[in-house]
This record gives C-alpha cells, structure tokens and sequence, in this order.
C-alpha cells in the first residue's frame, strides 16, 4: 500500500462519513412524516401518489399488516417484472428487436431486482429492450431500496413505541423513501453522470467502423462494431445510491459509458455506501439518542477500514508468483504496479480494489473491475464483507436491521454478563426477539452454504466452473454468498446463466431477503407492544466503545466460524499455496 | 434442616457418587432432546461408535482405535454435561431429604364443627383439606398450613427455618400464621387449615429444591433458542463441508476426503456444548444459593427477575432503623431540673414495657444515675396506654400524677388541669420533629416537666449498602408511616434515595403501580396483611415467614430468616445467576477460534497440504490434533462446573466496568485459554504414545 493508496482510501472514507449526519437527520425528518422546507417542492408528488394509489398516509398497520403489504407489493412487481421480459418483443421502446427472455432467466432476474440483489445472470446490451431496462428494472431499482428503507424505519418505530400495537404505514414509508430520498438524489447524481458522459438516450445502438483490424469468433473481419446505447444514467445512478448494483451494461462500471472518467468512478463509489451508511444517523436521530446510531456505524467502520486495507495491499502488492519471476509489480510514475489484471487503466489499483470493498460491504454488487482476477487474499475480501450478512453498512436499510439483529445478540449476551435481563434502546430482549434474530442472522449463511453444497455435489453445478482448484471452488461459493445476502456481485469465471443457476440462486436471493425482512417486521411489532424501561446506572449503555467492540467481536465471530472452513477450501488455500509457489 | 446447604463442600462424596450413576441414566436420547446442543452430541457419539465398529469389521474410513477414541470422549461429554446437572440437582435432593423428614405423616385433631369445645376426631393429616379446622395442643406437630383462629401458642419452626427459638403464634394480627411440620411446644391453638394436601408450603419448598418442577425460566429460554440458533449454524457450516471436501479432492486430483469421524469431532468442539452442559446446572444452583441465604423462591422467574430489580421499597422500621425508637436525651422545661424530668420520665416508664419506655429507664439510669424502684413503696398505680389518651404514665401515694404520651395529647391533659405549653417545650418539640426524632412530653398534673427524645436508630452499614445498591443502578425508597419531615430527616440519615411518608396500603400500591408504568421493576418485602396487595403487586415481592399466611401467599419468595435486609441479597444471587449463563455462553463461544486452527488444518491437509500452515499450534498429527480439540471440549465441561454451581462472582460495579472486566475474562481469555490447553492436550497425547 503506498501513499496514494493510502490516500484514496483516506477521502473516500472523508467524503461518505462527512455526507452521514446531513443527510441522515433529512431522511430521520422524511420517516416521522416531517418535510423539510427544502423538500417540500415534491410534496404534491406524494399527495398524487397518494391519491393514485388510494392511500391514506396516517393509517397505521400493525408489523402483520405491513409485512402484508410489503410482500403483496413485491409480488406484484417481481410478476410485472418477469412478464415484461416474457413479452420484451411485442411491446415498444424494443428498437434493437430483442427476444423475449428464457423463462429460467426471467425468472432469476425477476427475482434479483424485486429483493434488491440485482444479480445478473444475462448481459443488458445483449438481452433487454429499452422498456425493460426503464419500467422494470429501473423501477425495481427505486422500490426494492425503498422496500429495505422502509422496513429499517418499521424497527426504528418498533423501539421508539411504547405499548403500541401498530409500526406504521408501509404504502407511506414507500413513497415518501422514493419521492424525498431516492429520486432527488437520483436526478443530482445521473446529471453529473451525464456530465462525465455516461450515455443516456433512446436511440437505437449505434455503428462505427473499424480502426484496427480484428477477426470475430467466425475468423471473419467484421463489417463494423456496435456500440451499445441507451438510458444508462438514469438507471445507473439509482443502481448505485440504493445498493441495486445491477449494471446497464454487462461489463457494469468497467464500462466506459457506465463510468467513464476517475469522477465518475469517485461519485458512484462514494453513492455506494452513502444512503446506508447515512441511515445509522437517521437511526439514532429517531431513536432519540444519537449516539446509539453512532456506535453502529463506528462498528461498520471498525470492519470495513482494516478489509479495505487487505484489499487494497494485496492488490498493490501483486501476485507472489510474478514476483519470483523477476517481474517489476512496484509503482511507479508510468505503471500502477500491484495486480492489475483485470482493471481498467482509468481506475488503477487503488480505485478498483476500494470498489470492490464498498461494494461489497454495502450490498450493492455493481463492478469496477473482475473480482475473479484479484489475488486471493484480495478476492477473499469483498467475499468476506458479503459473508458478514451484507451488515457493513449493508444494503439501504437491510444492512442497518441486519446490524441491528447482531446488536440485539450482542445486547444479549452482553446484558447477561452484566446481571439484568438484557435491554436495547429501553425495550427488553425476550425470546421472542432472540427466536427472530436467530432466524435473520441463520438465513442467509445458510441459503449460501447450501446452495454452494448442492451446486459443488451435482454435475450441473459442476459444469459452470471454469477454475481449477481451490478457486473454482470461490466461484460457486461466492455466487451463493453473494446472492443469498442480496449482494449481487459475481467473481465471474462462473457460467451462471444456466437452469440450474438461475433456479438455485433465484431461491437464494429470494430466502436471503424475505427470510430476513420478515423477522425484523415481527420483532418490530413486539418490540413496540413492550414498555419501555429507564435508563439506569445497572443498565448497559450501548454506545460506548466497549458495547462496539463486543458487537464487532459478535459480528466477526459468527461470520467467521460460519464460512471459516469454507474458506480454508477456497480462497484461504488458495493463497497459501499460490504464497508456497513464490517463495 | 439446620443449615446443612452453608457447610455443605462442593464435592460432597453422598452427592457426587449418586451424580455419577445418574449421568449414565441420563444418557437415555428422550431425556436428551430437551436439550438441542447435547442431543446433537449424543447423535454424533453414536455415529462415531458405529464408525468404529465398522473399522473394526476392516472397511473403516480411519484407524479403529482413533475412531474409538474420538467416540469414547464424545461420550465423555454427554456424560460430564449429565454428570453436571446431576450434581447440581442432588445438592437440592440433599436438601429436600431434609425436608421431607419434617413431612412424615402426622396426626391431625380434626374438630368436625370448627369449635374448641367439641371433641377432636384423630385423621390423618393427609386426609384434611382447605378449610378444616384443627386443634393443636403442646408436643403436637402442625399437620398443615394453616391461620390460627384461636389460642396463642409458642411453636419452634426449625424444621423450616433452622432457627430453634421458639416464635408465638395467636389469633388475630400478623403472626396467625403456622406452617405444616412445625412443632407446638406450650400451650394450644385452633388452627384452620388453608390448603389442600400436597400444595402446603414445605410440598412448595421441596419442589423447589429438587427441581421436580423445574420449568426454564423466560431467559434461559431466550438463551437456548440462541444456543439452538448457533448449533444449526455450525451444523450446516461441518455438514457442507463433506461436498466441499469431495468437490475439493476432485479438482485437486488428489488427497483424500474429509472423513465423518473428522466432521463429528469439529461439529461437537463447535457447537456451545460448554454452557449447553452446563446451563441447567447454572440455574438449578442459582435456586440452590437462593435456599442457602434462607429463602424459598417460589418459581425460577422469580430469581431471575429479581436480577431485574430497580426499586426497592424497604419498611423504614425493621429494615432500615432498629426495630424501635430509643429515648437518647432529655430537654427540661425552664424551671425543672434534668435530674426530676428524669425522675418522672423513669417513673411514668416502670411498667411500660414498649421498647421505646425500657429505652427511657436504660437512659435514665446510665445518664442520670437513678436505679430502678420498689413500685409498692411509692405506692404506683400505673395508667396503661389507650389510642383514646395517647398517653401513659403513673399516679403515685404522695399525689404525684406523671404523664407522657405526643405533645399534642400532653398539651391537652396539661390544659385540662388548668396548666400552659410553655413555648420553649413546644420549640424543643418542633425540633426534634425535624431532626427525625419522636418527641415524647412529659408532664405532672398540669406543669409540663420537659420532653424525652427518642430517636429512631439507623442500622449499622446500611447507609454503604445503599451507596452500593446505588451503584448498581437501584434505587432505593422508605417506606414509613411518620410524617414527611421525621421521614426526610431519617431518609437523609439512612441514605435512601426517596421516601413514601404517611404510607398508607393504598399508598404502598399505587406507588408500585405508578413505578411499574414507568417500565420499572419493584423488589419489596413484607409480613403484615395489609402488605399482601402491594406484595402481589410487586415483581420480586418476599414475603417475611412470620407474616401472616396472606402475605405468604401474595409474595414469589418467602425469607425464612423474616430478614427484610436480605432483599438486597437476592438482587445479588439474581444478577448472579444471569451473569454466569453470560459469561460461560461468551466463553464457549470465544473458544471456537482455536478449535479451528486445530482441526481444519488436520482434516484437510491431505487436499491442500498449503493448510498445513493453519496449524499454528504445531500439533503433532492429524489424528493427536482432532483428539486434542475433542478432549479439550469434553473436559472443560468438568472444569468450569465449580464455577457454574458457585456462580461468578458479583461485585457492585456499573454494567459498563462489569462488561469490559466479563469480557476481558470470558470474552479474550475464552479465545486464548483453548490454545494453552489443546497444545498442552496434545503433549500428553504425544508423550502418551511413545511411552
């Protein structure tokens, strides 16, 4: 890691972290129903909406009803999502005549935007029409973020209710996390994009003749080359600002036109994290003691910097087996050094293994470089971050309720050790909340350790692998990891636009999601039904460095003796004898 | 039961040889799956042994007798786990034999028609049930519970209690309450029986102690479903090993998979069998140290709330003053000597037998020198206290006609013998008022002689047992029936953080209630009939042995020493119970992080022989690895159960420096003590087999 390493990494964190109380305290404001002068241009967006869909704002739903409405409301659109790709080619807006997709594919991409996984299991340029890009997913994009919002603002409620039986109104969660929140900051960020020259346009793809001359797969010169178009920034800044991740493009942000320039690049990096990492404040505010918001988000950093730092090291520090050939892997003015197979020159080393990081620890899962090139210990690192639960900084809103299932066990434990039946913002912790957080924290290691189980054991599984070794054993196992924590990134390397592929992990993503969202609703609703208890000297404070520690001890303890064997057969044995090979 | 469970040694032989044989008995699989985390250890030992046996017959996937040594200690954990319940339960069985002496079956008195007269019917005293009436005469045994109805009697209740002094027990008031198996030593009493067979208080007791109705309590429930939750996790995480390893040694083109034998043994080091062995240990000891502090909790729930507690409510008298008040100065009126005052203050006291007058005698005596009095001489015709005069005193032969008694009462009799308050008394009466003392005037016909202070008397060291309780986040409050200023004065003495003046039953309740609205829990303590609301009120609600039944009743724990001090220990054995299921689940937990680093390098370095690096603990072999990470694990079980049955120990710190110390202990030394121990495991092992 060198000075500019060190320094990339120093702003990025500089940058979201500084964006975290502004823009947490507007989003605490939007969820208690309060908005803000600035806002208030959207206001008759809402009312409309509001009228549009019948909806009464102030009707209160209790954690059935709204788990009811969210479930319902994700039905309907991962159904409107696999017809539109179903019947791509009799509607309009289709001006590269594409086909209508495979059922299985449809089916797994349905699946993937509706739970904010947005794993792609197609290439875009190649496989959707315009519409489908526009109307499906980009509108997946909008609500399945808003859906995760919404639910992290039901378990805020859920701890600042006394004896209520109620924990809001999903319809009005929705619409307000897309009107006040998702679409202003959308626009701000596909204008800039724009500016970079990210493509955005509903012509047809264009044709340009060739420079060099190069042969196709036939061995034939090509007449001319394609360049894919479309409307790219709108989607893409939605992609990055609610953790979607899915690209335009197959190549996602190591396209040019999805990310064309070094600012490009710095503005989608920071809008990985940044609504995440901003809820930990929206969460403390609304709880009525900041600080509470501050620790969890000191905890996500305490896991995310020293993983950003591996990453980014072991990329720098290149591949041991060049090294022994006398390869020159230093930085220097005219080369990166470090690894950069698979990187794009305009984004360098620091740029894509910062990428990978953020991307991974926020569930977002959109590229910048080929994760299947890093070096091992640089791979292990965005698997890593997805196999902690996706709760370093997470996907908007899941990853804070998924953070907050770990608080509610370290609260546990560590309440136990100090005498007193644990408490976590007043409210008790009784096995009604332990039964739930098991639940949330079980489902998704174990959707991914199945499915690679089940993948690595059959013959079709076994087909997609295109690694020898240890790392093709990564591929599977981070494909599941990825798409049972709704992360949605790919090592690549694995063919997974296959029946089997698009089934298992269409199962995965939708377990990983539903099967968590689901126990925070319920624990909500109990949550808010109890009293509150009084803050006293025998009560242990959760917002001390200790309280962090502990919780960071939880969270790195289950993740780790979870998938630690795992990883003894794939990245971690992997390095060891690729370590063993270049010494 | 004389206080056998103070001196009884934690390894009391008549406990552990019977513990012994019962953890074999508890091997039976429906016993075990009450249990997840054991049971899950029960299955892999019996698939171990089948392994094994299959070895033997010549197609086994390992050596046989590694096989059977991995088998073996995995039956060795089962047993130790068993083993520790077994203990901990034959520590109350102990006890309850104890117990169950005072039980034999006695002879009742029935009286058919409920009167003295009657002639008594002899029956069983298993054959009464709830609202029989009985007499019971000097030398008989009390058949049942019960509410004394008529007579007084003196009853020595050590069968319960352990105290030998014998307690009176009348009709009426707050001591008509008897208890089954005690014994009436003078006198008689009609007693009417209050509940059925099997349901009386020493039934309750020994329920309690044997853990035959043992029900997990709210927490421990949360806490399996915990364990539960992690034993599924790790299931899954050693069950998809067996593909990944097949899919591994595939790809490799070499080494050989992982074997079942190898899977087992992980499973089991992983999953929390340290405090899923120990767990119902820690809560039957938990009730067993309630019962060696002398006091019966009626269910679980009730320990463990009392953990909980944030208020306190404590009677002033008893609790935090000396039972009374003791006269401790004289304040003279102008124109009276201190030497008379005291003469008629001991005078008018002679015969008064409250605390407070043998006070005034103690005073006079030792302050002023006067010995006590032949009363025939003086010719003392001594007026008994009535509430109608609120005074008491003594008319004497030579026309001398002392009273004392409130000042407003005083002032009355005075005026009415046509004599004045003197202003300097009233004075000297309102400052006492204030000061938390009880003025007591005294006067002869109608001149007002002075005043006696009487003071009420702070128990020694309760102000730092508040100071301490303060620390832990309780909040005390006095309950007292003197008005607000005397309380404030005493409060502030006592160190109390709050106070209920005036109090009031009703009072007392809504109190609790308003406390509980605010989301807190209230600990009290109490005896009289007119507590037993507020009693049933509260969460943690101990009931004093010699109050009346109703108290008994409407309380969760009865103290049989009829101690309200030792309220502030239970909230100690209550945090102490939830810390120690804390600290041991922290602790099994954090000692995951070596058993890996012990068995994934041995279980997979035949595929990637790179893993070989994992091996940090330079274990000697695959196998002596394994081995060592399985007997480390069985082992640990037998070592940490003094800590269970004692419990860890609670200091009166805040939660936050009670935290960092737990987790510096439990937390960090759970992740390195394994480390030492497996390391030191496999020396033995290596040594062992050269030899």
């Amino acid at each position: 890691m060198n000075a500019d390493d060190l320094l990339q990494c120093a702003v990025y964190l500089a940058v979201f972290l500084a964006c975290v109380k502004p823009l947490g305290a507007y989003m605490a404001e939007i969820y208690e129903g309060r908005v803000p002068r600035s806002a208030r241009l959207l206001s008759p967006l809402e009312r409309g909406l509001y009228r549009l869909c019948g909806v009464d704002p102030v009707e209160e739903m209790s954690w059935q009803g709204y788990a009811a409405a969210k479930l319902l409301f994700n039905a309907a659109g991962l159904f409107a999502l696999y017809a539109l790709q179903r019947l791509q080619h009799r509607l309009p807006l289709n001006p590269m005549k594409m086909a209508a997709v495979s059922p299985d594919s449809s089916f797994n991409t349905a699946i993937s935007f509706a739970t904010n996984t947005n794993w792609q299991g197609y290439g875009g340029e190649t496989t959707m029409s315009y519409l489908t890009q526009m109307l499906g997913l980009t509108v997946q994009n909008f609500v399945s973020a808003a859906g995760g919002m919404a639910v992290m603002a039901a378990l805020i409620r859920g701890f600042v209710r006394r004896q209520s039986a109620t924990i809001g109104n999903f319809w009005a969660d929705m619409i307000r996390g897309v009107v006040y929140i998702l679409l202003p900051l959308s626009a701000v960020l596909a204008v800039l994009l724009v500016s970079q020259g990210v493509v955005q346009t509903l012509r047809p793809y264009a044709a340009a003749s060739m420079i060099e001359i190069a042969k196709d797969s036939r061995g034939q010169p090509p007449a001319e080359q394609t360049i894919a178009l479309g409307p790219a920034a709108s989607q893409i800044a939605i992609k990055q600002l609610g953790t979607n991740g899915g690209g335009f493009f197959n190549a996602n942000s190591a396209h040019p036109f999805e990310n064309p320039t070094p600012l490009s690049n710095f503005l989608e990096m920071e809008s990985l994290v940044l609504i995440a990492a901003a809820l930990c404040f929206t969460f403390g505010k609304m709880a009525g003691d900041v600080r509470q918001g501050w620790a969890l988000l000191a905890a996500m950093t305490i896991i995310f910097i020293p993983l950003l730092w591996l990453g980014v090291a072991s990329e720098q520090g290149g591949n041991p087996a060049f090294a022994a050939l006398g390869v020159d892997q230093r930085a220097a003015p005219e080369q990166a050094g470090g690894n950069m197979e698979g990187k794009e020159t305009r984004f360098g080393i620091a740029s894509s293994a910062i990428w990978a990081a953020a991307t991974t620890a926020a569930s977002n899962g959109s590229v910048n470089a080929m994760h299947d090139s890093f070096t091992p210990l640089g791979g292990l690192v965005p698997m890593a971050l997805i196999e902690l639960s996706e709760v370093v900084y997470g996907g908007v809103g899941s990853g804070l309720y998924g953070m907050i299932l770990y608080a509610v066990v370290a609260v546990f434990l560590a309440g136990l050790m100090v005498g007193r039946t644990p408490e976590y913002l007043g409210k008790k912790i009784e096995s009604f909340e332990m039964k739930m957080a098991s639940i949330g924290i079980l489902v998704s290691p174990a959707c991914a350790l199945l499915g690679t189980a089940v993948a690595a054991a059959c013959a079709a599984g076994r087909a997609g692998v295109s690694n020898p070794g240890p790392h093709g054993f990564s591929e599977i196992l981070y494909a599941f990891s990825s798409c049972a924590n709704n992360n949605g990134s790919a090592f690549a390397g694995l063919s997974a636009d296959t029946p089997f592929y698009n089934a298992l992990l269409g199962l995965a993503m939708f377990f990983g999601r539903y099967w968590i969202a689901l126990p925070v609703l319920a624990m909500a609703g109990s949550l808010a039904r109890k009293k509150s208890v009084p803050e006293s000297a025998g009560t242990l404070p959760t917002h001390t460095p200790l309280f962090v520690f502990f919780l960071v001890g939880i969270v790195v303890m289950v993740g780790a003796l979870t998938f630690f064997p795992a990883l003894a057969l794939g990245p971690i044995a992997e390095h060891l004898m690729m370590a063993g090979r270049g010494s | 039961m004389s206080r056998p469970a103070r001196a009884r040694p934690l390894l009391d032989p008549a406990i552990i040889f019977p513990a012994a044989a019962e953890a074999f008995r508890k091997l039976d699989p429906r016993y075990q799956l009450k249990n997840p985390v054991m049971f899950v250890v029960e299955t892999g030992s019996v698939i171990t042994t089948a392994l094994w046996l299959q070895a033997v017959l010549g197609r086994g996937e390992m050596r046989s007798g590694f096989i059977l040594a991995v088998s073996l200690w995995l039956w060795f954990t089962v047993i130790f786990a068993n083993f520790a319940e077994a203990v901990a339960e034959g520590r109350g069985k102990a006890q309850a034999a104890t117990l169950r002496q005072a039980r034999k079956e006695t002879p009742a008195k029935l009286l058919a028609q409920g009167r003295r007269g009657e002639a008594p019917v002899a029956v069983p005293a298993s054959r009464l049930r709830k609202g029989d009436v009985v007499l019971v005469e000097a030398g008989d045994i009390i058949p049942m519970d019960g509410t004394v109805i008529e007579g007084v009697a003196s009853v020595n209740e050590a069968a319960i209690t352990g105290e030998s002094a014998p307690v009176i027990r009348e009709s009426g008031g707050d001591r008509s309450s008897v208890t089954g198996g005690t014994t009436v030593l003078s006198d008689w009493i009609v007693v009417r029986v209050a509940v059925n067979p099997g349901e009386t208080f020493l039934d309750r007791m020994i329920d309690m102690v044997e853990g035959a109705k043992r029900q997990k309590t709210p927490n421990e429930i949360a806490l399996s479903i915990l364990l539960a939750g992690m034993t599924i996790i790790f299931l899954l995480a050693t069950a998809t090993l067996l593909p990944f390893s097949l899919y591994s040694v595939s790809r490799a083109g070499h080494g050989s998979p992982v074997t079942v034998t190898a899977l087992i043994a992980l499973l089991v080091c992983l999953i929390p069998t340290t405090i899923g062995g120990l767990l119902a240990a820690i809560g039957i000891a938990g009730m067993d140290r309630m019962i060696q502090a002398n006091v019966i909790a009626m269910s679980g729930r009730a320990v463990e709330a009392a953990g909980d507690v944030d208020v306190l409510l404590l009677d002033k008298t008893g609790t935090i003053t000396l039972g009374n008040r003791q006269a401790v100065s004289l304040l003279a009126a102008e124109g009276v000597s201190l030497e008379s005052l005291a003469d008629a203050a001991q005078l008018s006291s002679l015969s008064d037998e409250t605390p407070e007058g043998r006070s005034i005698v103690v005073l006079a005596k030792e302050r002023y020198g006067l010995r006590q009095r032949n009363v025939h001489e003086l010719g003392a015709r001594f007026v008994p206290f009535t509430a109608q005069t609120r005074m008491s005193g003594v008319d004497l032969r030579d026309g001398r006609q002392i009273r004392k008694g409130a000042a407003d009462a005083v002032e009355a009799y005075v005026k009415g013998q046509g004599g004045i308050f003197p202003a300097e008394v009233r004075a000297a009466v309102e400052r006492i008022s204030k000061e938390g003392g009880t003025p007591l005037a005294v006067a002869d016909r109608g001149q007002v002689l002075g005043v006696v202070y009487l003071k009420d008397i702070v128990k020694g060291g309760i102000r730092e047992r508040f100071a301490e309780l303060r620390r832990m986040g309780i909040k005390t409050v006095m309950i007292t029936g003197d008005n607000p200023m005397t309380a404030a004065a005493i409060a502030a003495e006592a160190g109390v953080d709050d106070f209920l003046a005036e109090a009031t039953p009703e009072a007392k309740l809504s109190l609790i209630r308003e406390t509980q609205k605010e989301g807190r829990l209230v600990a009290m303590a109490g005896d009289g009939t007119n507590d037993a609301p507020a009693l049933a009120q509260a969460d943690v609600a101990v009931a004093m042995n010699q109050g009346t039944q109703a108290a008994k009743e409407a309380g969760n724990m009865v103290d049989l020493d009829s101690n309200p001090t030792k309220l502030i220990e239970i909230v100690e054995i209550g945090k102490q119970l939830l810390i120690t299921r804390g600290a041991l689940t922290t602790f099994s937990v954090a000692n995951d992080v070596s058993k890996y680093f012990a068995i994934i390098p041995a279980a997979f370095a035949t595929t990637y022989p790179a893993l070989k690096a994992l091996n940090i603990m330079r274990l000697a072999t695959p196998e002596s690895a394994i081995l060592s990470a399985v007997i480390f694990n069985a082992l640990i079980i037998l070592f940490l159960l003094p800590l269970a049955l004692h419990g860890v120990k609670y200091r009166a710190v805040p939660a936050s420096r009670l935290l960092r110390d737990h987790v510096l202990i439990y937390g960090l030394g759970g992740v390195l003590a394994p480390f030492a121990g497996i390391k030191l495991i496999d020396m033995i092992l290596v040594g062992l087999h050269r030899a």
